[in-house]
């Protein structure tokens, strides 16, 4: 049986999509079969994100409305083994979406992976809303910015009321907050929230924090997530952040700012 | 007085406002999340009523649902002014 777990946010523009991509490539890389589903539909991205964009021919809606099969949908990654991408409809509307069709695919797709990753539309309207119903897990990735924050305890409080492990009063959806843009000198300067400031707002764990960094513009030029860099921070704070997920005990880094030789403050430059 | 001032810089930082800013509106919202969506109407209509008869303002009114395992209680509680 796989593990279900939605990467979602509420606010748009925070990083869903780079981190699904980054985190679902990540358990890829670690052995794990891993499925990323784009719940975006009529915006998707996710496949540009992970550079399949050219191979999509069937999409989620299609295999939903039986005119595909999911082998026939499902874009094996070219980079890692174990790894399947299955696109969002750009044509449809989102009520195409229905929730026995979400329900029979993430169902097949269970038998065969270890994880399935929901990548969630901004909003809190229909596609967010299937995208984190079958959800055992969340990943809620928040800005360090004010309405980001909010937006994050909005899409807290659906996980805990609308998703089905709510309805049917099991077990809650386990949650863990991934800080995304963190950039340390900024709140050394006191001018962005600290992690421990949005953890003690959003009270619940902390699963990862990555940041600001200009590796994750590059990586979604060339459609590489970023992870598959491990000489940058931000492709490091990602597979930590895998471990985390698959239980290991890894330190939180870029969390402390740098410490810079006299002649790099003297002289300047050198961030990063 | 000025000059001792530009070195001191007491502004607090703009991070700490937003931390108390997120903290009241966020506490404000959850309270407000686990109720039915028929809420702010009824305390509308609720507060047309009493308004017949006493002069009062509309924070004088609170609407609450407090959920107890399968039963849920509605609080009504309204604030009459002294001359009431």
């Amino acid at each position: 049986m796989a593990k279900i777990i939605v990467i979602t946010s509420g606010k748009g523009g925070v990083g869903k999509t780079t981190s699904c991509a980054s985190i679902g490539t990540g358990l890829a890389m670690l052995g794990h079969k891993t499925v990323l589903i784009d719940f975006d539909v009529g915006l998707r991205n996710l496949d540009l994100i992970m550079g399949c964009e050219r191979r999509v021919v069937y999409d989620f809606i299609n295999v939903i409305h039986g005119e595909a099969s999911l082998k026939q949908a499902l874009i094996r990654d070219k980079r890692v083994e174990n790894l399947f991408i299955l696109p969002a409809s750009q044509t449809r509307d989102k009520d195409a979406l229905t929730q026995e069709g979400v329900e029979r695919v993430l169902k097949e797709l269970s038998t065969d992976f270890d994880f399935i990753l929901c990548d969630s539309p901004a909003g809190i309207e229909h596609g967010a809303h299937m995208a984190m119903f079958y959800a055992d897990e969340a990943i809620v990735v928040t800005n360090p910015e004010v309405s980001s924050v909010r937006d994050s305890d909005r899409i807290l409080g659906l996980l805990n009321s609308k998703t089905q492990r709510a309805i049917e009063g099991q077990e809650p959806i386990k949650e863990h907050l991934l800080l995304a843009r963190y950039d340390v000198e900024r709140v050394e300067e006191g001018e962005m929230l600290t992690l421990e400031d949005v953890c003690e707002i959003l009270a619940i764990p902390v699963i990862g924090v990555v940041p600001e960094s200009e590796a994750v513009l590059k990586a979604s030029n060339q459609g590489v997530p970023v992870v598959h860099d491990q000489t940058t921070d931000a492709g490091q704070a990602y597979l930590d952040t895998v471990k985390r997920l698959l239980g290991e005990q890894v330190d939180l880094k870029f969390i402390h700012p740098e410490k810079r030789s006299f002649l790099s403050r003297v002289f300047g430059g050198g961030r990063r | 007085m000025n000059f001792l001032e530009y070195f001191k810089r007491e502004q607090p930082c703009s991070a700490n406002v937003a931390k108390e800013r997120l903290k009241i509106i966020v506490a404000h919202e959850r309270l407000s999340r686990d109720q039915p969506d028929y809420l702010p109407r009824l305390q509308r209509e609720i507060m047309e009523v009493v308004a017949r008869y006493v002069k009062i303002a509309e924070d004088h009114v609170q609407v609450t649902v407090d959920h107890n395992g399968n039963y849920s209680v509605l609080e009504l509680n309204i604030t009459l002014p002294k001359s009431a």
